[in-house]
């Protein structure tokens, strides 16, 4: 009875705080400061044609450091506590349906060029290294549900997370050695807006972002699938 | 006009969702309904012109974590019994 009467009483304050907030709001036709400085200088300063992808890579991109620094531990925490024996399993899991498993032959090589598709064009079109590492790994969740056996190599999955991880780091720290400070992508050439090989190193920080994300998305899919049997 | 029409319906499905997921007797169809929520909201992400947002969101809200709580409930009524 409390309980509720608390539940209630909170609902009803939060309701009248974003009440407020809707009555008093009103719609401001000129961006702010900050977001103008981004929505005119991003063309001519970073080459970028998606505003976004030019703020999470170059403007805030120590914070996406960070961001990928997170992922990493959480991917190698999972790897630690769902430590597998090395003993041969004896798993035998439902068989997948028929549907399944064709349609799963189908989309798996889609899903994955989708993948690389998007993180490669972050720099023109909407997503990115995180996007599309997470679009890749739901394409191994998908080999996953449609082969519960299946074994990923883990040392190719760990070779490409740390070398992906390795080499952003050195790209940043190439950005203040040649360029004007750490992660600057303009040490190399901008090329024109809108093309491919444009925006300085934004699409190969981004490319290797995604890399990595999809790696260690995939790493922990597998990790977690591998326990389910185990008694 | 539409796009707010739209939003609002789907506003209001999302919190349907929430609500069965809260209150779901089975907590399968509670995982569920917390998936169509994000699915949900990526719709609207992608209503509200934030498409980056909208593809993080359909593919790790909607996709991967509704995944990892079926392995974790799978994993536990495993250990159980």
């Amino acid at each position: 009875m409390y309980k509720n009467m608390f539940i209630i009483v909170l609902l009803a304050g939060l309701g009248i705080l974003l009440g407020s907030f809707l009555l008093t709001h009103h719609a401001n036709k000129a961006l702010p400061e900050l977001p103008a400085y981004y929505a005119d200088k991003t063309a001519s300063e970073v080459g970028a044609a998606n505003v976004v992808t030019a703020v999470i890579v170059t403007y805030r991109g120590f914070d996406t450091l960070g961001e990928v620094t997170i992922l990493f531990v959480a991917a190698s925490l999972i790897a630690m506590f769902l430590k597998t024996s090395k003993a041969p399993k004896d798993r035998h899991p439902r068989p997948s349906s028929v549907i399944l498993s064709t349609a799963q032959k189908l989309l798996f090589p889609l899903i994955v060029l989708f993948g690389v598709y998007v993180f490669t064009n972050g720099h023109l079109t909407p997503g990115g290294g995180f996007q599309g590492g997470a679009v890749i790994a739901t394409g191994f969740l998908l080999l996953l549900m449609a082969n519960p056996q299946a074994e990923f190599k883990h040392g190719l999955l760990n070779f490409i997370e740390s070398i992906s991880g390795t080499s952003y780091v050195i790209i940043g720290i190439l950005g203040a050695i040649l360029g004007l400070g750490f992660l600057d992508n303009r040490f190399m050439s901008l090329g024109e807006l809108g093309t491919l090989f444009s925006a300085g190193a934004i699409p190969v920080i981004y490319s290797l972002i995604g890399l990595k994300v999809g790696a260690e998305l995939s790493n922990i899919l597998h990790h977690l699938n591998e326990v389910q049997n185990e008694a | 006009m539409v796009v707010i029409i739209l939003t609002i319906v789907l506003g209001l499905v999302m919190i349907s969702m929430a609500v069965t997921a809260l209150t779901a007797q089975r907590v399968r169809a509670a995982v569920l309904a917390s998936g169509i929520v994000s699915l949900i909201a990526s719709i609207i992400y992608l209503l509200l012109a934030a498409p980056d947002v909208a593809m993080t969101e359909a593919a790790i809200g909607s996709g991967l974590t509704t995944i990892i709580f079926f392995y974790v409930l799978n994993k536990i009524r495993r250990s159980d019994v």
